[in-house]
């Protein structure tokens, strides 16, 4: 029966609204990795090879980032080496 | 001054050939030398979109191949002397379409049409980019649709980096989005995109909203582009969407429900 108190009652977010919050935050990914250049994926994997051959990283350790400064470009490497107590 | 305007979206099946016959007939009806041309290699449609299937003799490749002239396979539209059809090849060579033959028939169309409108096929493959390099302008077309919304933002990134425009740096391409299969009753009850959620979505304004309509299909099973059914609401929105590409300013028609009164609101409908 629907009476007056069903008003009051929260109602669950409808559809529409779930998929724009969906979708704004994969455009906004998505226009974060536009503009980087198409070998990063390749560089990244080639890189973690090498590292891995002297030390044991884990896959996502290795970062790889392209930035714009003005002018120039900064290609931006971090790799988060493990703590040596797992050696 | 003639202009290479690409109807493109990345997903399938969301209008892109619906709307390049509606658009190309429209601007035809406003008196300009139109040509439309079919992308799509291997699934050639908009031919049967046109009406013209049966008078396909050459195509789209054969004039790449130069097996004829472009004027020999320049298929002219039986309602506008003014409109002429490229039907694409049925072949099922995907290398058909070489970047030098498409810039050569484009720049061959540009010395005799006003607009050239090229319909892009699905995806982000190879007929899909060719589509859409040589373009001075792009319609994007969208359905309220998650899927649609995020594939028609790869579509606007790859405009901005991988044209002819965007590589040599001789200005951006005018990118319009096109909201088809909209249903305001189903935006009023908070199952469907707003205009103003895809907009905001994806940072650009709408040249046009094409309401879900019956006469979509009807006008696809008889072969006369919608806009030519002028009984038609999406026929009546492509025509807005036109004016609006040709700068006229019109207000969004058909994007709210028809009001209910007090008293349908009360007892039902």
């Amino acid at each position: 029966m629907v009476g007056i108190f069903d008003f009051f009652k929260s109602r669950p977010q409808k559809s529409a609204q779930t998929a724009k919050e969906r979708l704004l935050i994969i455009v906004a990914q998505q226009r974060g990795e536009r503009g980087t250049p198409d070998y990063i994926p390749r560089l990244k994997k080639e890189l973690l090879e090498v590292i891995r051959k002297y030390v044991n990283v884990d896959p996502g350790a290795v970062q790889v980032n392209v930035q714009k400064e003005g002018e120039q470009e900064l290609l931006e490497l971090s790799v988060v080496l493990p703590d040596k107590e797992d050696d | 001054m003639s202009e290479v305007i690409v109807v493109t979206s990345g997903k399938g099946g969301v209008g892109k050939t619906t709307s390049s016959a509606s658009i190309a007939c429209g601007f035809a009806r406003r008196g300009k030398k139109v040509a439309v041309v079919d992308f799509d290699i291997g699934l050639r449609n908009l031919d049967l979109i046109m009406g013209c299937e049966r008078r396909v003799v050459y195509d789209f490749v054969n004039v790449i191949n130069n097996d004829c002239s472009l004027k020999q396979a320049m298929i002219k539209d039986k309602r506008f002397d003014n409109l002429s059809v490229l039907a694409a090849s049925q072949t099922r060579d995907k290398d058909a379409l070489t970047q030098e033959g498409v810039e050569r028939v484009l720049n061959e169309m540009r010395e005799s049409f006003d607009i050239i409108i090229c319909d892009s096929p699905a995806g982000i493959e190879r007929g899909a980019h060719l589509a859409m390099y040589y373009a001075d302008r792009a319609v994007v077309v969208v359905n309220p649709e998650v899927s649609s919304v995020r594939d028609s933002d790869r579509v606007l990134g790859l405009l901005s980096s991988k044209t002819d425009r965007a590589e040599k740096g001789t200005g951006s391409i005018r990118e319009h989005l096109l909201l088809t299969r909209y249903s305001p009753e189903r935006v009023a009850t908070g199952d469907m995109l707003s205009v103003g959620d895809v907009e905001e979505i994806l940072g650009l304004t709408v040249i046009g909203v094409i309401p879900e309509s019956q006469s979509v299909l009807a006008a696809s099973n008889a072969g006369v582009p919608v806009i030519l059914d002028e009984a038609s609401i999406a026929g009546q929105a492509y025509d807005d969407a036109v004016a609006r590409m040709c700068g006229d300013e019109l207000p969004m028609r058909f994007i709210d429900m028809a009001k209910k009164g007090l008293f349908k609101r009360i007892f039902g409908s």
